[in-house]
């Protein structure tokens, strides 16, 4: 299993989680996992969608506590 | 105990400051030694560069030497460093020089990376350096009309920096009296038109009212320079007259190649702001990977609380306060009318309408930098 990097973007206004993750995406290799904490609801919405778009694979969303873990796997 | 900072921005610089006076006994003593490395002579008021685009600024107004900015006490080398021995406590410099250190911060900032787009950086202006902000004032100064679309990369410098540069471009061709040929098209990378909700829910009727068009969720892939488009990881394209970019930017190249963190960003603990897994090694201002705005606003915050810290473990042995991730970001609506966001980790930003005062506070602050540099404001 590859291994997963954790983009921790908790109480991240600005840039904001999906910027997080759309900068983090740039830095990774095809193949790579990433894992978005967020503790903005937010996320569970425009993430899964910016991923769709441009062709990336959601891995899982689950909730632990307040935070939000978003998991997404590089396809391209 | 011998402190080394390196990199002579915003952030390296006030924190220097900020550390000879708290420590001005310390270091009349010796106890303490102060040094700073930075790559050059002279110090950049970057958010200047984007009023150089515009021909509001000159070139030289955007420097001071960078040795006339620091308290006496510290001492100063332009000798940038090369390799980072984290295990030695050392830090070896392009000049050749060994600088051995006890508390080690680095404040080398970012740099614009067009050239990762294919096609970007031969075809969009961006005012991100002296030399592109100036071509940037030229090509705006001849252009006579058509279609200009502002496209972001990820990260950028200055989260402000898109909607100022697009408020400004209008004020600016409705003064040239050709408002009416331009078409302004704003492009952004997530599904909005700004990260922060309450700006982006300000911003899109204030695009709407100008007749500014926009579409969100707009990552650049790559510029096809004869076709005049650029293209979109998320399958859209826009097509240009004119293309402007906020670049996207990386930390450092020397972290790079150190290994101190992917992209040049090091990780860094979002309160205490020393790298993870080391003690004795801090990062402030661009140069961190939090998830936090890249803003010089970022780094004169960083470095208030870092100064307090380092100046209570010189004094006292153990830091005594916490970076709550306070951020404040002036706005600018156009060519005489500005407003602001502030916050931190915990609370949202709340931007009032745009007023004619507060650009004209920015205008002050532009001058006020060189103030809050030296550590004073």
């Amino acid at each position: 299993m590859a291994e997963r990097k954790v983009i921790d973007a908790r109480g991240s206004f600005c840039p904001g989680p999906l910027m997080e993750l759309i900068g983090g995406m740039k830095l990774a290799q095809v193949g790579d996992e990433l894992e978005v904490l967020s503790n903005d609801k937010g996320s569970v919405n425009d993430i899964p969608e910016w991923i769709r778009k441009v062709g990336h694979e959601m891995l899982e969303v689950r909730e632990e506590g307040d935070v939000w873990h978003i998991a997404v796997r590089k396809v391209k | 105990m011998k402190i080394l900072i390196i990199g002579g921005g915003m952030g390296g610089t006030i924190l220097a400051n900020n550390l000879a006076r708290r420590l001005a006994p310390e270091l009349k003593s010796g106890k303490v030694r102060l040094t700073m490395l930075s790559a050059s002579d002279k110090h950049m008021y970057q958010p200047a560069l984007l009023y150089l685009a515009f021909g509001r600024v000159t070139p030289d107004e955007l420097y001071r030497d960078q040795a006339s900015l620091l308290e006496p006490g510290i001492q100063f080398f332009v000798d940038p460093a090369e390799q980072f021995l984290l295990d030695e406590n050392k830090v070896k410099t392009k000049g050749g020089k060994t600088h051995d250190y006890d508390l080690l911060v680095i404040a080398t900032g970012s740099r614009p990376v067009p050239e990762l787009i294919p096609g970007l950086a031969e075809n969009a202006e961006q005012f991100y350096t002296e030399e592109t902000a100036v071509k940037m004032f030229r090509r705006l100064r001849s252009f006579e009309g058509g279609r200009v679309v502002i496209a972001v990369g990820v990260p950028h410098k200055c989260p402000m920096a898109p909607l100022e540069i697009t408020f400004m471009l209008h004020d600016y061709f409705k003064d040239r009296g050709i408002r009416d040929k331009v078409q302004l098209h704003y492009t952004y990378p997530i599904g909005r038109v700004h990260s922060l909700e309450n700006v982006a829910k300000w911003a899109a009727p204030e695009f709407d009212r100008l007749g500014i068009t926009y579409e969100t969720l707009f990552n650049m892939k790559e510029v096809d320079g004869n076709a005049k488009v650029v293209r979109s990881e998320e399958g859209t394209e826009a097509p240009y007259d004119l293309l402007i970019t906020i670049p996207a930017h990386r930390g450092m190249e020397v972290l790079e190649k150190n290994n101190m963190g992917a992209g040049g960003w090091i990780p860094t603990h979002r309160h205490q702001l020393n790298m993870e897994g080391r003690t004795n090694v801090f990062a402030l201002g661009d140069t961190t990977n939090l998830p936090i705005s890249k803003a010089g606003s970022t780094a004169h915050f960083e470095a208030e609380a870092l100064g307090e810290n380092i100046a209570a473990m010189v004094k006292l042995g153990s830091p005594v306060r916490d970076y709550d991730g306070k951020v404040f970001c002036f706005i600018e609506a156009g060519k005489d009318r500005a407003t602001y966001a502030m916050f931190d980790y915990q609370n949202p930003p709340d931007p009032k309408p745009p007023t004619k005062a507060v650009h004209w506070f920015k205008m002050a602050y532009n001058k006020l930098y060189w103030v809050s540099a030296r550590g004073l404001l």
